[in-house]
């Protein structure tokens, strides 16, 4: 067994790889050897594990419905055996919302994620490398959308759309593509005056194909690092924005929602809000932690130049 | 016969600084032309002008008689290929030596690529053990190979050579050069090579132009500088220089 394992990973770590596969396995193996030497990260991928088994399975784990509530009986409980985190004023059970809403906040985040990260590839990537005239102007939009603060542009733009969680999540990815831009922006300017780029140029490629194949990979790793970072702020302007009434609508058990229907009775019954409040808490720390992890084991400027 | 590469009073400038001043040479079909001169005197800019890459205010660029014009077509990529100065930056650091090559094939849409990558390996004495490596796996002269490699797999008929052996050590640097001028005679290549070392461009090339401040200083062949029968003070300074610190006496 551990002969097995030993040559498997001596395979992977091979100085001379017989295969694309085993090459590009060997260098994914040695990038996950860099994270998982880091201990905080580790606790970062199992929250973000954890959080994703949860809003997998949330029919099975959770013990009550996280819509119908009993509002005869069980009203603003304490936590308690029965109810592990108590219930709301509804009557509904809060330990049910919470993993109702981990399918919320996992969708939002991932939404926001897949719209937003692509288009600040794209504008960025496309600026550095052309420069001149186009750079400017679409530097200049960006500018314009950095010269908002995040959350207030995101509440005009949900205030225009209609209150609700798709929109919540264009508005959000609406506003948050611009530091993405900026950075795929900066790392193209590093790279394209550099020999392997013109080398590429001289081979007759396209401009298309040189931004697409050979500038957008570089900008990648360093882009996906600040998406992870920004996933604890994209999880926090979502709250934000159902807290103000403007994101999920009533009775979608989105946390931030939940919080602010807790605010009424919070000194009181303190669990109703410090439920949801803890959930955001750690879900937005895991993403911290892992973001952190995955720059040192992304690095391009690590041990491989 | 119509040479290989034709330059006429090309004149190259950047922000009215003039780069390039007029330069004129022919270079025949599978000669080996020489540039030399210190830093800043335009050689590298000569390559980059026969490539596209420098703004040409004036003069003509012509490969095998036929005219270039502002912007470069794909024909022309097949017919010339460069090998850059540095083996460290020339090549893409998270693409394998299997990319690097497969890629120009990809460009010019070549369908027997798993044969050619082999083929190219083998003659610039890499083998198909390096096929799946990462540059930072590699030496420096393992690195030029593989640029040299990358240069050669589009069957070009003229290579520029941009110093290809200024970042290396000696013993690596004359490897390095025994493959140029085997792959010339093997292939019947033109080459315009640049280089500040003139041993180099005395053992590599038959004729040479000495260039200082964009300008064409004399132009020679290699026996004469072999030889030191050189007319201008300028030339005469560079091959001091070459010679290497000389102890006073």
């Amino acid at each position: 067994m551990s002969e097995a394992a030993l040559t498997r990973r001596e395979w992977l770590l091979s100085e001379r790889p017989d295969s694309r596969l085993q090459a590009r396995l060997g260098r994914a193996y040695q990038s996950w050897l860099r994270f998982s030497a880091n201990r905080l990260a580790l606790a970062g991928l199992l929250i973000i594990l954890l959080l994703v088994f949860v809003a997998a399975f949330a029919d099975l784990l959770s013990p009550y419905s996280p819509i119908v509530g009993d509002l005869r009986g069980s009203r603003l409980m304490p936590p308690g055996p029965g109810h592990w985190l108590g219930t709301d004023d509804q009557g509904r059970d809060i330990l049910s919302r919470i993993i109702h809403g981990s399918r919320i906040t996992l969708y939002v985040v991932l939404l926001v994620a897949i719209i937003a990260a692509p288009i600040g590839l794209a504008v960025g990537a496309v600026a550095g490398y052309a420069g001149g005239l186009l750079d400017v102007v679409l530097m200049r939009i960006t500018d314009i959308f950095l010269a908002f603060p995040k959350l207030i542009l995101a509440l005009a733009f949900v205030a225009a759309l209609g209150p609700g969680i798709e929109n919540a999540v264009l508005a959000i990815a609406i506003t948050s593509w611009p530091p993405y831009a900026r950075i795929a922006r900066a790392e193209t300017l590093t790279v394209r005056s550099s020999d392997y780029i013109a080398a590429v140029a001289l081979m007759g490629a396209s401009p298309s194909r040189i931004v697409l194949r050979h500038i957008m990979p570089l900008c990648i790793s360093s882009l996906i690092v600040r998406v992870t970072l920004d996933m604890a702020g994209i999880i926090l302007t979502a709250a934000g924005l159902g807290f103000l009434g403007l994101g999920a609508q009533p009775p979608l058990p989105e946390w931030g929602a939940m919080i602010a229907s807790g605010r009424r009775f919070i000194l009181d019954q303190w669990w109703v809000a410090a439920a949801p409040g803890a959930a955001i808490l750690i879900v937005s720390l895991g993403f911290n932690l892992l973001g952190d992890g995955l720059r040192d084991a992304l690095d391009p400027r690590g041990s491989e130049r | 016969m119509t040479p290989a590469l034709g330059i006429m009073g090309l004149t190259v400038a950047y922000d009215r600084h003039k780069a390039l001043d007029r330069i004129s040479l022919e270079v025949e079909q599978g000669q080996s032309f020489g540039l030399v001169g210190e830093s800043g005197s335009g050689k590298s800019t000569l390559l980059k002008a026969i490539t596209g890459l420098a703004p040409v205010e004036a003069g003509t660029i012509s490969v095998d008689g036929s005219k270039l014009g502002r912007s470069r077509e794909k024909a022309f990529y097949r017919k010339v290929q460069m090998v850059f100065q540095d083996p460290y930056g020339s090549l893409h650091p998270r693409q394998t030596v299997d990319r690097l090559l497969l890629e120009p094939l990809a460009v010019h849409g070549f369908a027997d690529s798993e044969a050619r990558i082999n083929r190219a390996l083998d003659e610039v004495g890499l083998g198909s053990g390096f096929r799946f490596r990462y540059p930072h796996q590699l030496s420096g002269g393992q690195r030029q190979r593989v640029a040299i490699a990358r240069a050669l797999i589009l069957e070009p008929s003229i290579l520029l050579l941009d110093e290809p052996t200024s970042a290396l050590d000696a013993s690596v640097q004359a490897e390095v050069l025994n493959l140029l001028e085997q792959v010339r005679r093997d292939r019947g290549l033109t080459f315009l090579m640049v280089s500040h070392d003139l041993a180099i461009i005395t053992h590599m090339c038959e004729r040479l132009m000495v260039m200082q401040n964009g300008e064409e200083v004399e132009r020679l062949d290699a026996s004469d500088l072999a030889a030191r029968r050189v007319s201008r003070d300028y030339t005469r300074n560079l091959l001091v220089a070459s010679a290497g610190f000389v102890r006073a006496p």
